[in-house]
């Protein structure tokens, strides 16, 4: 088989199942390829080598001996830094968490062992997840493969780049208001966000509680669908996680059909801010959808306008609450002098060290926000906003079967572009945002490049929630069409680095 | 009563209000799986979830919610059909996540009340408390001051127990309590003893109040006479039923004080000092933290069906108003002796007696009686006596067979009271056994009628009342160990009188 870092996961697993490469040899390939251009990328906060070889040593002794039938059998993988992973550090792209070893994996790495994947490592992140552009990293920024002046989006940049720049087959991250399709419509990958409650978020340090979801980043429709099959599903010690079977989200992808569905163009989230190359892609796309059989109307979507806001003051409160227990007394660093301090004053001192600039901007706005006496106006005011979305989406879906629009306004930025601005920053999210705050699952795929600077363009669509199959079957079928039109899938034109 | 007290009467009508937490007996804790067992050697009973680490994630225990319904219906409150748990945020030492989780204004019971029962000059009085809430919360972790004199003010550094972190409370908050004018301290003890037998009763948890297992916060508020409600104090962690009492009382007389030099009373926590009785000032409501509450979004809310509610209320078992009345009956005693009882803390010490065996009214006068006196005496709870029913049933096991005698027995309860070891070992250090060899108990009888020729005379001619005397002897020279009856039978054996 040639270069094992340039096939899709389903490719190396059917290998790996025949016996014609070892999962060893795939993950040693990968090792070769990170130590190659991880320096230049930084998708990676973790590896470790020799252990993930061993594991990948253990999978083909098991596959072997026939005790493993998963679908996706070693193959590797890379987990966002936020995935607690037993022995293995785990920061959240935090200076505050250095050194910290959990002493237990989240459900979906528990999964994903099952499974016989074997993992690579833990990608960069913005810290704690916030942030649009795996800048606000506490450790450096990851660099967008097809121009490594840019960003890779965030806040799970390390992971859509890992898989841009063929790291890794596949990657887990997560999505609070954008952080999988965001990074995946920047770095020309397919990134899922499952429906709320669809995976377990037992095991990934929260951002925010009602907003958090983890899903598969990979390089096709299909390898996303078999990372999802493996994720989903109900997990007790999560009782926010769906108690009701998976969508079947591989057959969805195999079905590849748009032909009589019903789609919705979501007509806020295509006009001002938006830059005109992803504009034209993404009417291109549509024209392709029809051509393909869908019914293209155009559906209203009134308070999207008000999501944005509400979104920053539900994930800063909630985030206060959540990021509370980093307070240098258990866990990760402690800033203390040994000069006589009172446990407020280290817990103060940690906290100034530890978190970046970002992080304490949330923490107090979602403090002010949670305050006795603005609780009703903000909070309360923003969970309103929150029902009112949920509605708009509710009609229209009754109305058509799939909502689209482009994932992100704007192509990868450069480094250091936005830093200064947050709120320039934040507009990133702007199309990607009100599907976390409605609990629908949503998918990024790739439609070509902007033509005024060749960077890649996502196309997102909804689906209603655990209607996950619909994301698959559309955008395999559009991913088909725009691969018979360029002669391969468009991440094959990403720069070999 | 105090005069002191009795003058706050002249110018001030009190309002007190209880908030009373405490831990449900289940196997498991609130929010995982890790043992809600007491003690256990440090962060043992602990895992990601109770110890906050960052990604873990809270799952609520059915039974505690059980628990919880249930406790509100025997309260008479309204169980809601749809609740949501809440984060309080703050930060301290001993709470995992510098958050706990609690309810916060949607508690799964409200509006119900208890009935307490309070001695008068009148007789017993039932007096009504309103009951606001009952909601459920995850206990914190407990902090240790080392290398100081145990407290935080000079320790050299603090050891944290996360054992108790996620342990499940109960917290069950009154309405303020108006209208109980002097017996305010009586009402707030009644009120929290009734609530613990309730919960005992309910089996929902066995209130350990010596492992702290319940805590009580006790709020009171003077107002002068035909004046608006007062400015309240809240004195926290108040955890005996005596405590409770003086909590209220010490309050009331501090606060009259202040009022009639004309200062105003502050908001504020106030700390109870066991030892003086008196409370201190903690710190002000105005400074105090803003909690942020907001829905806990980890958990789904709870919405009990009415079918399951209707389930559990066929669960309830006899309550223990209910249940004294019928002992009160079964023992033909006043319903004024059934409360003293009650009041002393004794009624379930007597029934546990009687069921280890004891008859009742011998179980009644140990308890209500001797044990009751030093109890008093040394300012301490029946239950914290080292006496417990077992012994109870074993003394007066040893009283039937005759290896003891009543006068003995007391002697093996002060044994006992003093730690000297179980009944075996008292009875054995204090050479405790009845002199049952009869030629022994002849050889002293003769004795003691050669000592008293006169004596021997009177009882011969038949005035046999005189042989109280010689018995006497008898006892003395046998230092108590013999049974005065049969000393009594022996002599006038021996002196060929009959009754």
């Amino acid at each position: 088989m040639s270069d094992l870092t340039r096939q899709s996961a389903a490719t190396l697993a059917s290998a790996i199942a025949r016996r014609e490469v070892s999962s060893e040899e795939v993950t040693r390939a990968h090792f070769d390829r990170i130590a190659q251009v991880d320096e230049r990328v930084h998708a990676f906060l973790h590896v470790d080598p020799e252990s993930s070889i061993a594991r990948a040593r253990e999978v083909d002794q098991q596959l072997a001996k026939g005790e493993l039938l998963s679908p996706l059998a070693g193959v590797p993988i890379a987990f966002k830094d936020l995935l607690a992973t037993k022995g293995v550090p785990t920061t959240c792209g935090s200076r505050i968490l250095e050194g910290w070893r959990p002493p237990y994996n989240a459900t979906i790495v528990d999964k994903l062992n099952a499974a016989g994947v074997v993992s690579l490592g833990k990608t960069n992140m913005d810290e704690f997840a916030m942030g649009s552009s795996t800048e606000h990293s506490g450790y450096g920024p990851t660099h967008n493969p097809w121009d490594l002046e840019r960003i890779p989006g965030g806040s799970g940049g390390g992971s859509a780049a890992a898989v841009a720049s063929f790291e890794s087959p596949m990657a887990i991250g997560t999505d609070t208001g954008g952080s999988i399709r965001q990074p995946a419509a920047l770095t020309g990958t397919v990134g899922v966000k499952p429906t709320y409650g669809g995976v377990s978020r037992y095991g990934i340090v929260a951002l925010a509680s009602s907003l958090d979801q983890a899903g598969p980043c990979a390089r096709d429709v299909m390898d996303t669908a078999l990372l999802h099959a493996v994720i989903g599903g109900h997990d007790p010690r999560d009782s926010t996680s769906i108690n009701e079977p998976v969508p079947d989200v591989v057959a969805a992808a195999l079905k590849a059909d748009v032909r009589g569905m019903k789609i919705g163009v979501i007509k806020e989230l295509k006009g001002e801010g938006f830059q005109a190359g992803v504009l034209e892609r993404f009417n291109q796309s549509i024209e392709i959808l029809t051509d393909l059989g869908a019914e293209v109307i155009e559906v209203s979507c009134p308070h999207f306008e008000y999501a944005l806001g509400a979104y920053y003051l539900i994930l800063p409160s909630e985030a206060s609450s959540n990021l509370a227990r980093f307070d240098g007394m258990r866990f990760g660093i402690r800033e203390d002098d040994g000069k006589d301090r009172s446990v407020e004053e280290v817990m103060s001192a940690t906290r100034e060290k530890g978190f970046g600039a970002e992080v304490k901007r949330r923490i107090m706005l979602g403090t002010y926000a949670l305050s006795s006496g603005y609780y009703d106006a903000y909070y309360g005011q923003a969970q309103r906003i929150r029902t009112l979305i949920t509605r708009d989406f509710a009609y229209a879906f009754s109305r058509v079967d799939v909502l689209v629009s482009p994932t992100a306004p704007t192509t990868a930025f450069k480094i250091g572009e936005k830093l200064d601005n947050p709120l320039a920053m934040y507009l990133n999210d702007i199309a990607t945002i009100p599907v976390n705050l409605a609990g629908n699952c949503a998918m990024s795929l790739p439609i070509g490049r902007a033509p005024e600077d060749g960077l890649p363009v996502g196309l997102q669509i909804i689906a209603p929630p655990m209607a996950d199959h619909l994301l698959y079957q559309v955008g395999s079928a559009l991913e088909s069409a725009l691969a018979d039109r360029w002669g391969g899938l468009l991440i094959s034109e990403a720069p070999t680095l | 009563m105090t005069t002191e007290y009795q003058a706050v009467f002249a110018e001030f009508e009190p309002i007190i209000g209880l908030e009373t937490h405490i831990e449900l007996g289940t196997n498991s804790k609130m929010f995982c799986s890790c043992s809600a067992q007491f003690g256990g050697d440090p962060n043992t009973h602990v895992c990601p979830v109770c110890l906050g680490l960052p990604g873990s994630m809270p799952v609520v225990n059915r039974v505690a919610v059980e628990s919880t319904i249930r406790m509100g219906l025997a309260l008479n409150c309204s169980i809601a059909q749809w609740c949501r748990f809440a984060r309080k945020n703050y930060f301290y030492p001993d709470m995992p996540k510098n958050y706990q989780i609690s309810q916060y204004d949607e508690p799964l019971c409200s509006d119900g009340y208890l009935d307490v029962t309070v001695p008068t000059e009148n007789g017993p009085q039932v007096f009504r408390v309103e009951i606001e809430r009952v909601h459920m919360e995850e206990d914190t972790g407990k902090l240790l001051h080392a290398g100081g004199a145990g407290r935080i003010h000079g320790a050299t550094h603090s050891l944290v127990d996360y054992n108790r972190a996620g342990i499940p409370l109960i917290e069950v908050v009154t309405k303020p309590i108006l209208g109980t004018g002097e017996l305010a301290p009586e009402i707030a003890k009644a009120y929290v003893s009734e609530l613990r037998d309730l919960m005992r009763a309910l089996g929902v948890s066995d209130v350990r109040m010596e492992e702290g297992s319940l805590r009580c916060d006790v709020n009171v508020s003077l107002n002068r006479q035909g004046e608006g409600w007062g400015t309240r104090t809240e004195t926290k962690n108040v955890n005996s039923l005596r405590s409770v009492e003086r909590a209220v009382r010490t309050e009331m007389v501090r606060q009259a004080e202040q009022l009639r030099l004309g200062e105003l009373i502050i908001l504020e926590t106030r700390h109870f000092n066991e030892e003086t009785g008196d409370t201190t000032s903690g710190r002000s409501k105005e400074e105090a933290e803003d909690y942020r509450y907001f829905p806990e979004p980890d958990l789904v809310p709870v919405a009990p069906s009415e079918s399951w509610i209707e389930k559990l209320r066929g669960t309830l078992p006899e309550i223990p108003s209910v249940r004294r009345a019928r002992l009160q009956n079964n023992w033909g005693i006043s319903e004024f002796d059934m409360q003293s009882l009650v009041n002393a803390g004794a009624l379930e010490l007597i029934i546990a007696s009687i069921d280890a065996g004891v008859q009742p009214s011998a179980a009644r006068k140990w308890w209500t009686g001797e044990l009751t006196r030093v109890a008093n005496e040394r300012d301490c709870e029946l239950e914290e006596l080292t006496v417990t029913p077992a012994d109870i049933a074993q003394i007066e096991g040893l009283i039937f067979e005759g290896v003891l005698t009543d006068k003995m027995a007391r002697s093996v309860f002060e044994g006992l009271l003093d730690g000297e070891g179980n009944v075996a070992e008292v009875i054995d250090s204090r050479g405790l056994v009845v002199v049952k060899d009869d030629d022994l108990l002849v050889e002293a009888i003769n004795q003691a009628l050669s000592e008293s020729p006169d004596i021997a005379e009177k009882i011969k001619s038949g005035k046999v009342a005189a042989a109280g005397a010689i018995v006497g002897a008898v006892m003395k020279s046998t230092k108590g160990q013999a049974d005065a009856a049969k000393v009594r039978t022996l002599l006038l054996e021996q002196l060929g009188v009959k009754e």
